[in-house]
């Protein structure tokens, strides 16, 4: 019979190889998933991972997609590592879409340098504040922060819908339930003309390296991981574990509403109730394939932004679903729970003795 | 007397090490028979094997004559042989008689299992009430449950994995004396073991491990404890001599500390009063269970109190945190070693820096100073001869002696004005435990005041000066160590110190 | 130097070391707070249904089939974190138990097969769940996480050809003469099989957990699985057939709402249903009864807040609701622990219900339909708050293992 050993040597090798061999495992049944929807596998395949890279506009459009899938992983990234569950970061981003777009607004008839970075702050501090309702009631009264995060989703979700059919409505839209479109220095600026790709990149990039250091070099980072490894051992070392959820989840939250804001204040350019597309739960998916490393959850936002892009090519050259690329996205983090078992053990075959 | 269990060179390997290597003996009806070694000898794996909840990779046992080759304790039982381990598989939040049904494979209809719980009870002394759950049982009443578990299947085998160490001293012999009635009706008993005197007023035969292999079989009466512990260990030992204790000025004081219990089986501290002076050695007696993880947590900083109920350094603390504390010499280090004192995925280099940030100044404006924190690993490494390939190494990997040199290394290289140790030599080898009460003991000579919670009492009556039990959450005015015998000390365990000392044989 | 504790001595003494206060393990001692505050919640509903013009009967009827996909999702997830497993993955094998067994219904024309289908259809996607977490060891939240993304995508594949159909209704199983029964006839006895079902698993699910051998083993794995393995039993084998269990339940939960509550097939239809009865599971202290009220209760919500969105009543109803039960419970719990002070406390608190109950009446504000959607979810949330402050009390019900890997040696 087949028996796991934990490894006991150093492991980051694997630990880097397990998630190229989950997106290969990955490919592999999606070719399967695709020839059982009679679509040629070997043409998907290379619609969805091949042909954005060749084009220039796919390609700054997967920068596009990458950044807040990112941003958000990387938030999550630190509490998944501390044992602390933020899955409503898509709530979180709604929220801070809301507030930095709500700030946008409220200036729509004044113009100026410092709009954008004010948008910025109310976004990251919306989404704060919305993680702060779990991180509080969790730390006050124990309420699991799984279930009351994800709660707070769709709740932000009515609260979005209700206020841009109500207070925030484009007075000259037709009733759409929509608001009006934001003036161009409340829209982030962009970095190649012709393309989506704005500054939001950038500063995701610079977030992802600070991220870096504080994981691996900061006694933040420290306590993180001593919160996850050994909770006892980290209430040992003094670590206060209200003060780690509340970091942990107003981190993530933070981020999360930066990503929102960046989505309403670029490609959108406007609030929608149709504004979130699901990247709070896809970057769950990030966080995971990333290591819970930033360095990893950038390239592994590069992977997934991959998925959607080439699935809204496959989408309308194959006709395959749209729901198919989030399956596909699914099992990604099936494989990639499945073959971290190879990371952490050393399978064995052992031989009863009778 | 043919043989009842005959074991014939039974072997086992984990990866990076043998556990059991060819191991041999014979135990006949009725026989008390010991298995007798050190932490880590193998004494676990070869009881598990009879057991079978482990396989061997080589080797017989044969029940009868006949081949023994039980897939799975279920078939273990049914042949019969049973177990009592030394942490108990029992279910805290399940009653009495629900345990003892789970242990059965045939339980019968509820009431009759009552009676018949109450039946043993009354025939061997092991009184439980089946009603009860099992978390607010004592450790000794815990012990009752396993074993009247066992006899309701009739076992002709019975195997007690370490069974002591959670006894008192009058427990000891209420269970002997259940041991030596089963005896007499010929029950064979494996008695897995390291106290050596217990074993020679026990056991028929012993059967001696060291490092997985059979190193001697001898009748333990016969030998004197010093022989046996030779053959144990393989080489002889030597103790630290008793020295002159000259207490100095109180450092760290409890005053009426009482602590609710924070989970549904803790234990409630009642009134602690405690006075620890610089360079005396004060050692916390009690059987597990009775407070001794909670006062830990109070002197540690990981549970706040009010402030004035702890004064260290002429401070008032109690409010403060481990950091607080750490900052202003109070060190500590925990009974548990993977998961509290250290972490067990993370490296020696990171676990040094666990508690050693304040003081050794690990950290620069909360940046890691990589190379003072390696450093800071390798001197205890070093200075506490822990045997490792390096401080990249994680925690788990090392042997219990070893990281507990560490763990306990780790708060003593920072020289502490007070250092609280739980149980700091708990399954751990004999040279690595003389190594940690030597070097507290001098920690000790240097000024610094120790605090020892443990339930070994003759490591107590080893290096402690002074001496308290904690039971029940309550904890006994200290007294000069060289002023009791250990049945007195007993008494006070049980909790019954007005009973005449000589009440209990 | 004594101390002066009257401790009898060893031998033959069973109640001495009694640690914690004994009214502490007696269940039920300290609960009926929570008795008086389902009882309010329940008094409540029927008053505003009355108070909005609507017929408490229909009304109750209504409830049970809300409360039905809630019951069974609940109630088979608590039968997986009674063996000491967290599968987060509830809304994603509901979702696919809701578009299984809506499409078998549609293929054959048999709801009884969609039934089948779906039960079949959760069970298999949480073994997916069960063969990562308990043979390869993944950490169970994320394995769960994983289970609901792939399940929310997987049904919006299979579930294309399917929206806009009308699935095959069910026979209504009448019962002669006592589905006639007025109040008890409509809201009990006049339902689909689909509920009969329901509540014979609930039974069946009480028993087996607290009378059958096989129950107390499956409790045995969810308190101590190193012990129960010590003892012999096959720990990953018997969560396992739990996690599967669970997962049919949840299937069954996601064909009740596409095949009788709504009953249509929409893409991710289940809007946190799945989240909600995970909630469920700890409103209900892991027994099966205060589950299945917890179902109720929520069912109570939803229903009320659709009709209340259809009654024009304002949202202030909800909040002054929401204060009473507060009140009631924070008052009833400072009454059985008899401490003055608090009681004397909770006056403003009651003040502050009247004069909201004052302004609700007083001052009809009308408001946008979301925000009464969204009473469901913040209800939730008030519900694990409630439930998880008193942390010594859920601890002693929550399974000691829930969550924790298994790791076998040897």
């Amino acid at each position: 019979m087949l028996t796991l050993e934990p490894r006991t040597g150093n492991t980051h090798l694997l630990q880097t190889l397990t998630p190229v061999l989950a997106v290969a495992i990955t490919m592999l049944a999606g070719a399967a998933l695709f020839a059982s929807l009679g679509k040629d596998p070997v043409e998907a395949i290379r619609i969805i991972f091949l042909d954005p890279l060749l084009d220039p506009y796919s390609r700054s459009e997967l920068l596009v997609k990458a950044a807040p899938l990112a941003l958000i992983a990387i938030g999550l990234s630190f509490g998944f590592r501390a044992g602390i569950w933020n899955i409503g970061a898509e709530g979180q981003f709604i929220i801070g879409a809301l507030t930095g777009g709500a700030t946008a607004l409220a200036f729509y008839d004044i113009s100026g340098v410092w709009l954008l970075p004010l948008m910025a702050i109310a976004g990251a501090l919306g989404g704060f504040a919305w993680a702060m309702i779990p991180a509080i009631l969790k730390t006050r009264w124990g309420a699991n922060e799984i279930l009351v995060s994800l709660m707070l989703v769709y709740v932000a979700e009515l609260l979005l819908s209700a206020l841009v059919s109500g207070p925030l409505r484009d007075p000259d839209g037709f009733n759409f339930p929509e608001s009006r479109q934001f003036h161009d220095s409340a829209t982030l600026p962009i970095l190649l003309a012709g393309t989506r790709a704005h500054i939001g990149i950038l500063i995701t990039l610079g977030i992802s390296v600070a991220a870096y250091v504080a994981l691996h070099r900061h006694v933040f980072g420290y306590h993180i991981k001593l919160m996850g490894s050994a909770p006892r051992a980290a209430s040992f070392a003094g670590v206060s574990t209200t003060t780690m959820t509340a970091a942990c989840l107003g981190l993530s939250g933070a981020l999360a509403g930066l990503a929102g804001l960046f989505e309403a204040a670029g490609p959108v350019g406007q609030l929608v109730p149709s504004l979130p597309a699901g990247y709070g739960f896809t970057a769950i998916i990030v966080a995971f394939l990333g290591r819970l490393d930033p360095l990893g959850i950038v390239l592994a936002s590069l992977v997934v932004a991959l998925t959607y892009i080439g699935g809204e090519t496959a989408q309308f050259t194959l006709q395959i679903p749209a729901a198919a690329i989030s399956v596909f996205q699914g099992m990604l983090l099936f494989f990639l729970l499945a073959v971290d078992v190879l990371a952490r053990f050393r399978v064995k075959y052992m031989r009863r003795a009778q | 007397m043919s043989a009842l269990l005959s074991i014939r060179g039974l072997t086992k390997a984990y990866p990076g090490v043998l556990a059991n290597s060819d191991i041999r003996f014979e135990v006949a009806a009725g026989e008390i028979h010991a298995i007798l070694g050190e932490n880590g000898a193998g004494k676990s794996t070869l009881v598990k094997t009879i057991y079978g909840l482990v396989t061997p990779d080589h080797g017989e046992m044969y029940l009868d004559g006949k081949a023994f080759e039980p897939r799975g304790p279920q078939q273990a039982r049914a042949a019969g042989v049973s177990m009592v381990f030394q942490h108990f598989s029992l279910f805290e939040a399940l009653t009495v008689a629900e345990n003892i049904a789970l242990g059965m494979a045939k339980p019968p209809k509820a009431a009759d299992l009552g009676r018949q719980i109450r039946d043993i009870a009354n025939a061997y002394g092991l009184s439980v009430d089946p009603d009860r759950l099992v978390g607010e049982l004592s450790a000794g009443e815990r012990q009752r449950v396993e074993i009247t578990r066992c006899l309701l299947q009739n076992p002709r085998i019975l195997i007690m994995d370490e069974p002591t160490s959670v006894l008192t001293p009058q427990e000891v012999q209420t269970l002997f004396a259940t041991l030596r009635r089963l005896s007499d009706q010929g029950v064979a008993i494996l008695y897995i073991s390291h106290k050596l005197d217990e074993i020679r007023s026990l056991c028929h035969h012993a059967t001696i491990l060291r490092s997985g292999r059979v190193v001697g079989a001898c009748r333990p009466a016969e030998k004197t404890t010093r022989q046996l512990a030779e053959m144990m260990i393989g080489l002889e030992l030597t103790r630290p001599l008793p020295r002159l204790f000259t207490p100095g000025e109180a450092v760290m004081t409890l005053r009426d500390l009482t602590v609710p219990a924070e989970t549904p089986f803790g234990t409630t501290l009642k009134r602690i009063n405690l006075s620890l002076r610089t360079g005396e050695v004060l050692g916390i007696a009690g059987v597990a269970g009775n407070g001794q993880d909670e006062l830990m947590r109070v002197l540690s900083g990981e549970t706040r109190v009010p402030r004035e109920c702890m004064i260290f350094d002429g401070r008032q603390m109690g409010h403060r945190g481990p950091t607080y504390r750490r900052i202003a010499g109070l060190l500590s280090a925990p009974e548990e070693r993977l998961g509290h004192a250290a972490a067990a995925d993370m490296s020696l280099a990171d676990n040094a820096f666990l508690t050693g940030r304040q003081r050794q100044r690990l950290a620069y404006r909360g940046f890691l100073r990589t190379t003072s924190t390696t450093n800071f690993a390798r001197a205890i490494i070093t200075r506490f001869d822990v045997r490792t390939p390096g401080t990249d190494t994680p925690a788990r990997a090392l042997s219990g002696g070893n990281l507990q040199k560490f763990v306990i290394g780790r708060e003593i290289l920072q020289r502490p004005k007070v250092l609280v140790v739980n149980q700091p030599t708990w399954g751990v080898d004999a040279h690595a435990a003389a190594t940690i009460r030597t070097a507290l003991r001098d920690l000790a000579a240097n000024g610094t005041g120790v605090l020892i919670i443990s339930q070994d009492l003759d490591e107590l009556m080893e290096i402690a000066d002074t001496f308290s039990v904690l039971e029940s959450g309550t904890l006994t005015a200290p007294q000069r160590t060289g002023s009791l015998t250990i049945d007195e000390i007993g008494l006070m365990m049980g909790g019954s110190t007005q009973e005449a000392p000589n009440a209990v044989a | 130097m004594t101390p002066s504790k009257p401790v009898p001595a060893y031998l033959g003494e069973v109640e001495k070391r009694t640690k914690r206060d004994p009214s502490r393990t007696k269940r039920g001692k300290t609960q009926w707070p929570q008795t008086i505050v389902t009882l309010t919640a329940i008094l409540a509903l029927v008053v505003f249904a009355l108070w909005g013009g609507l017929n408490p009967v229909l009304l109750a009827a209504s409830i049970m089939v809300a409360a039905m996909p809630l019951l069974l999702a609940a109630l088979g997830e608590m039968v997986v974190e009674k063996s000491g497993v967290l599968n987060l993955g509830v809304e994603g094998m509901m979702i696919i138990g809701a578009i299984a067994g809506f499409a078998i219904a549609v293929e054959t024309g048999s709801p009884l097969l969609g039934l089948v289908a779906a039960a079949v259809a959760g069970a298999a996607l949480s073994l997916i769940f069960g063969v990562l977490t308990q043979v390869l060891l993944a950490n169970q939240v994320a394995t769960g996480l994983a289970l609901t993304l792939f399940g929310l995508g997987l049904s919006a594949l299979i579930g294309q050809p399917y929206s806009g159909i009308k699935p095959p209704a069910f026979p209504r199983l009448n019962i002669p003469f006592l589905s006639d029964l007025p109040v008890i006839g409509p809201i009990l006895l006049n339902h689909d099989l689909l509920m009969y079902i329901t509540f014979a698993l609930l039974a069946l699910t009480w028993w087996f957990l607290y009378r059958a051998r096989h129950g107390l083993i499956l409790r045995s794995v969810g308190e101590n699985h190193d012990a129960a393995h010590a003892l012999g039993y096959n720990v990953i084998v018997i969560r396992l057939m739990a996690i599967a269990f669970g997962g049919a339940c949840a299937g069954l939960g996601g064909a009740a709402l596409s095949l009788i509550r709504v009953p249509q097939w929409t893409e991710g239809m289940t809007a946190g249903a799945g989240w909600i009865a995970l909630a469920i599971v700890v409103f209900g202290a892991w027994r099966p009864g205060r589950v299945a009220l917890g179902a109720f209760l929520f069912g109570g919500v939803t229903v009320l807040q659709l009709n209340l969105q259809a009654a024009g009543l304002t949202p202030l109803w909800l909040l002054v609701l929401g204060l009473l039960l507060f009140a009631v419970n924070s008052t009833a719990k400072s009454l059985a622990e008899s401490t003055p002070a608090h009681t004397r406390a909770m006056i403003p608190l009651w003040i502050a219900t009247l004069i909201m109950g004052m302004i609700a009446t007083t001052y009809p504000i009308s408001i946008q339909t979301q925000y009464l959607s969204m009473t469901p979810y913040l209800c939730t949330i008030v519900v694990l708050v409630v439930m998880s402050a008193d942390r010594l009390r859920a601890n002693l019900n929550a399974p000691a293992s829930l969550g924790r890997t298994f790791h076998r040696t040897g």
